[in-house]
């Protein structure tokens, strides 16, 4: 050590530099050659075609990774299929020893695995030691209790089979651990493939599990780019997908997989807003914001990338902002000391340098850090846009990158409307010391995660995921297990309710029939827009009536009136509940009138009046579940609480089925309306007039206009409209074309719940139950660390 | 560098109702400071040669006597071994501590140890560390204390005012000390350990300086909780706040619980990464602390010699 060194450094009191050293992570990959192969049933496959992987601080390649082909990914799938039912057969005690010693192999070798990962990806060493690999070892802890509970716990629910996982870039150990560790505790095996930029880890993993004795084939991995990806989606043996990457390429998936069967979850995009009021901690936000954005270089799908701060103090707010990104040390992301390290891939750099470029071009004011950034390697700076509009391209299209837009709002519900101006609906944070501001905007915000005076909080404990088109499922906590799991009766025991009789032709009008059923929408009977109506007959072929041939614009009508109308959300459980008892009520006073339709339909007078009956029953049954389906506290290592919280779904279009056309309208009407979502609901087109007549009982039992739409009509033609409407939320079907109805959710990811068994509907098992309740919401993860 | 010292201002009611603190984003800052910084080789031993230049080397026991506040001194003079200054070659900086800092009845003693040096002489004041004695006689005792030498003053703060949320006395009785203070620079320690909210912690800082406080300060080392670094960052920031708001640089002093060469460098990192270059030297930033110095000898004995060191090879104060 020279002696003018150190009186230098005590004069200028620099920081120097403390690099990790990647010695060992360099040994394991010479290990490997320097040549990475797939983990095929517990064997290493070489692969035949390789690309390269580098590491994105220096441009320099860190190993050949081998390019799955379609071939590769069949070997992986029957690998997982054979090594299924031995998987299956073991206890819950016996998989969850499997995961604990995952757990405690990973923690063996936290070190390697963090610097392999910051290697490979180019984050921090600071946030892949001490955030990424721990968390990982977390979720495996996590899930080795799950799979022993699970038996227990989640009764009646059975594993899916072969899932197939496809996971990114950004923290490529961490989303491994969040796909595999549940799907493992609930008894599925696995092909995982990697993002073709971060194998690494994932083959690091597998030669981990290969250690914990975990059996041959029930984890695979495969690596290649998004082609891979493309067959483990279309393989048929795979039941399931779980998918965390770009919208884009999760609507491909839905789209890919309509129709399959598969169950899906994905985990996508996110625009997340990040609301500073006036009576925020200041400095505390601040810090919030250098978590939120300039963690991982901002390429983090959760990252708050829109900054709304409240008028009063923003400018305070942007200034001590900007002050403390010129703090923010960027370079050698094994420097112990670096804040933030390289861009994953130059590609990535050009797309955030355009996107910024454009929102500059359009009139935002430009901050970004002047620090030196490296000569060599992908680097971008920390960059605060303000001067910007919900207008811009760079409020509306996440950049994934350190990129924070920065608009002001008035009011909370300004606020609430600038946060919720967004296709996504991943996570939102609010900064208040104010309880009833935090808690006031914590259920308006349209999100799938809050963190109330914090920010990225995650735990295995807890569920993740989002709204809208940042996708649907959750990973973490009991929600997540759900996504890895069905019920028994799914497969086995679903009875086949008799097709419903469909009349052949017209023979000769019931006399005495002549009464017109319109449509119900916004709390008025209207008539068809087109202006056509269809005859309705009865199972003899004899015509009972007409009902108004619904088209597009009907669809459209009935949802703007739901998406407007939003007194039934705003009301609480107990008033909802109050309704509903009502309506049960109302139809018992029209039990004969009902009973006389059904039996018009061509039911027996005993059938008529036990499905009205089980109809009355079944409205009382949601009735008496509208303030029980509670959430949840979950157990995170916090000083606060994290709260999985049940939230509506919002508007769902409902596709009734033929077969008890009352009792299965009402079975699905009123799961929807108990947990407060608006509904769409299109009649069996053979047997639409239970379902039409009911707005009678709608109308009497203080249902609010625009609540319940009832549409009739050919139900193969509304669907297309439905299913593609954006302003939908969610749609069920029963019975309709379930390809059609996925396809078409793709153009906003609406969350669908298809059926192409048939229900016995007055089977209680069948008919009603949690699972409705489980569709008619999604949980929201509310984190609130609190202390004074 | 020379610090145009804080001439105080009228007490702003407004700005102690816009102090927000969040005391779980506060620890959860604190808690990644260790961590996104790390200090090591010739840059750590630069670094804990600093931070021994920031320390007040403190002796606050009732059983004091002239003779131990002499050798507390010496060490003041000589913090660091003869042979590793030389092996170090830092001769020609010569090192001492920032201060030492006595009851009132040792200054005399400490004053004449310390004649000849830089280092400054600070007293314990104003009915430390109750200050529940009467007002005039702490005003004296400010006085008698100046008289005798000291160029720095310690003095704590009425811990009642906080909890009646009574600004204004708080904001006279500090100002009255710092009339008392003169030309030596007062430094307020708010007992922080006691009045405990980060809320109460950082609204009084924002009194003190307000009042004309040249530094605040932690505790009186005689709390069961002293300095932490939750509590650092909910006073240094209203001392950011304080100069975006005025202009005026005010110092900080943590003491009580720093005894670690470790925890310095994570206190000098944050000085560092919230408010600036400028707090890290002595006329803005200091430990107090006894056995600091000890820990950050055997550092620098390790750094010299490769081998970890031992208590016994480092005189004791």
């Amino acid at each position: 050590m020279t002696t003018i060194n150190i009186k230098d450094i005590f004069n200028n009191m620099d920081y120097g530099k403390a690099p990790e050293s990647p010695a060992p992570a360099l040994e394991w990959l010479a290990q490997q050659n320097n040549k990475m192969s797939h983990f095929i049933g517990g064997d290493w496959h070489a692969g035949k075609d390789h690309f390269d992987s580098t590491n994105p601080a220096t441009g320099e390649c860190l190993a050949k990774v081998a390019q799955a082909d379609e071939n590769t990914v069949n070997l992986a799938v029957k690998a997982a299929q054979k090594a299924l039912p031995k998987w299956q057969a073991l206890s819950g005690h016996e998989r969850g020893e499997y995961l604990y010693a995952i757990a405690r192999l990973i923690q063996k070798n936290t070190r390697l695995f963090a610097v392999l990962e910051t290697l490979d990806n180019g984050k921090p060493i600071r946030e892949s030691r001490d955030i990424d690999v721990p968390l990982a070892i977390r979720h495996f802890y996590h899930h080795a209790g799950w799979a022993q509970l699970i038996e227990s716990e989640l009764p009646n629910h059975q594993a899916i089979g072969v899932v197939g996982q496809i996971i990114p870039w950004n923290f490529p150990l961490l989303m491994l651990a969040w796909k595999v560790a549940p799907a493992l505790a609930t008894g599925n095996t696995i092909v995982i493939k990697p993002a073709e930029f971060t194998s690494l880890t994932a083959l690091l993993f597998a030669e981990i599990c290969q250690q914990a004795g975990l059996p041959k084939g029930v984890l695979n991995v495969v690596t290649g780019d998004g082609s891979t990806g493309q067959h483990i989606v279309q393989h048929p043996e795979i039941k399931k997908i779980a998918f965390t990457g770009s919208t884009a390429v999760g609507r491909w998936i839905r789209q890919a997989t309509a129709g399959s069967g598969k169950k899906l979850s994905l985990e996508l995009g996110g625009k997340s807003a990040f609301i500073v009021c006036a009576d925020a901690d200041l400095d505390a936000a601040v810090e919030g914001v250098v978590d939120a954005i300039w963690f991982n270089q901002g390429q983090v799908c959760c990252a708050g990338s829109r900054l709304l701060v409240q008028e009063a103090v923003a400018e305070r707010f942007h200034k001590k902002l900007i002050d403390r990104m010129h703090k923010l040390r960027i370079g050698d992301p094994l420097d112990k000391s670096i804040d933030m390290g390289a861009i994953i891939d130059p590609r990535q750099q050009q797309k955030i340098a355009t996107l910024v470029q454009a929102g500059v071009d359009a009139g935002a004011s430009l901050n970004q850090s002047t620090a030196d950034l490296p000569k060599v390697g992908c680097f971008y700076p920390p960059t605060l846009l303000t001067d910007v509009s919900p207008s811009d391209q760079v409020v509306q299209d996440e950049i994934f990158g350190p990129v924070l837009v920065s608009m002001t709002f008035r009011t909370p519900s300004e606020a609430v409307a600038l946060a919720n101006n967004s296709r996504y609906g991943l996570a939102a944070s609010i900064w208040s010391e104010n309880i009833n501001m935090a808690m006031h905007l914590t259920p308006l915000v349209q999100a799938g995660i809050v963190w109330i005076n914090c920010t990225n909080m995650m735990d295995a404990a807890a569920g993740f995921g989002g709204v809208k088109e940042s996708g649907f499922g959750r990973e973490g906590g009991k929600e997540g297990l759900y996504e890895y799991l069905q019920l028994k009766t799914n497969s086995a025991n679903q009875t086949k309710a008799p097709a419903a009789k469909q009349p052949a032709k017209i023979i000769e009008p019931v006399p005495g029939m002549d009464k017109t059923p319109k449509m119900y929408i916004g709390g008025k009977q209207v008539r068809p827009d087109g202006g056509y109506s269809y005859p309705i007959l009865n199972n003899k072929g004899q015509l009972i009536t007409h009902a108004g041939l619904g088209n597009r614009k009907d669809v459209r009508n009935a949802v703007e009136a739901a998406a407007n109308s939003p007194t039934w959300a705003q009301m609480n459980a107990y008033q909802r509940q109050q309704v509903m008892y009502f309506m049960a009520e109302n139809l018992s006073y029209r039990k004969a009138e009902f009973a006389e339709r059904l039996v018009a339909s061509g039911h027996s007078k005993k059938q008529a009046e036990t499905e009205v009956q089980t109809s009355i029953q079944r409205l009382s049954y949601y009735a008496a579940w509208c303030d029980k389906y509670d959430g949840q506290i979950h157990s995170v290592p916090l000083r606060g609480v994290a709260m999985a919280m049940h939230e509506p779904i919002g508007v769902i279009a409902i596709q009734c089925p033929d077969e008890a056309p009352l009792l299965s309208f009402i079975s699905l009407l009123a799961p929807a309306l108990a947990m407060g979502n608006r509904v769409v609901m299109t009649a069996s087109t053979a047997f639409p007039l239970a379902a039409l007549d009911f707005y009678q009982v709608l109308n009497t039992s203080d249902v609010p206009a625009g609540t319940v739409n009832i549409l009739s009509g050919n139900q193969a033609e509304l669907t297309k409209p439905l299913a593609g409407h954006m302003n939908v939320d969610a749609m069920w079907s029963f019975g309709a074309d379930a390809e059609l109805v996925e396809h078409e959710s793709a153009t906003n990811l609406k969350r669908t719940w298809t059926h192409s068994n048939r229900k016995d509907w007055l089977n209680a098992n069948q008919g009603q139950g949690v699972e409705f309740l489980r569709q008619a919401t999604q949980v929201k993860n509310i984190w609130t660390p609190y202390g004074e | 560098m020379t610090i145009e010292r804080n001439p105080g201002f009228d007490l702003n009611l407004d700005w102690l109702e816009s102090i927000q603190v969040n005391k779980s984003a506060i620890e959860r800052r604190a808690a990644s400071l260790g961590t996104r910084r790390s200090v090591k080789k010739q840059h750590q031993t630069a670094w804990l040669l600093k931070a021994i230049t920031l320390i007040d080397l403190t002796t606050l026991a009732g059983d004091d006597t002239e003779l131990r506040v002499k050798r507390l001194c010496a060490k003041a003079k000589n913090p660091i071994r003869h042979d590793l200054v030389a092996a170090l070659g830092i001769e020609d900086m010569h090192l001492t501590t920032g201060a030492v800092c006595v009851y009132h009845d040792m200054l005399s003693t400490a004053a004449k140890a310390l004649e000849g040096t830089d280092i400054h002489l600070a007293a314990v004041s104003t009915g430390f560390p109750a200050g529940l004695t009467p007002l005039h006689l702490k005003l004296e005792e400010i006085k008698e204390s100046v008289k005798a030498g000291a160029d720095e003053i310690d003095i704590v703060i009425t811990r009642k005012h906080v909890f009646a949320e009574n600004w204004q006395a708080l904001y006279d009785e500090v100002k009255a000390y710092r009339q008392a203070c003169g030309e030596a620079h007062m430094k307020t320690i708010l007992a922080t350990g006691e009045i405990s909210t980060l809320r109460n912690v950082a609204k009084a800082s924002m009194v003190c300086m307000l009042a004309g406080a040249d530094f605040i300060k932690t505790s009186t080392g005689k709390e069961s909780v002293n300095a932490t670094l939750p509590v650092s960052l909910a006073m240094i920031r209203q001392i950011r706040e304080f100069y975006v708001r005025t202009g005026y640089k005010v110092g900080y002093k943590p003491a009580g619980g720093i005894s670690k060469a470790k925890d310095a460098l994570v206190y000098l990192s944050m000085m560092k990464e919230e408010l600036g270059d400028d707090w890290l030297q002595a006329d803005l930033f200091r430990f107090g602390a006894s056995s600091l110095l000890g820990d950050i000898e055997r550092q620098l004995e390790h750094q010299v010699s490769g081998h970890y060191s031992a208590a016994h090879r480092h005189a004791i104060a």
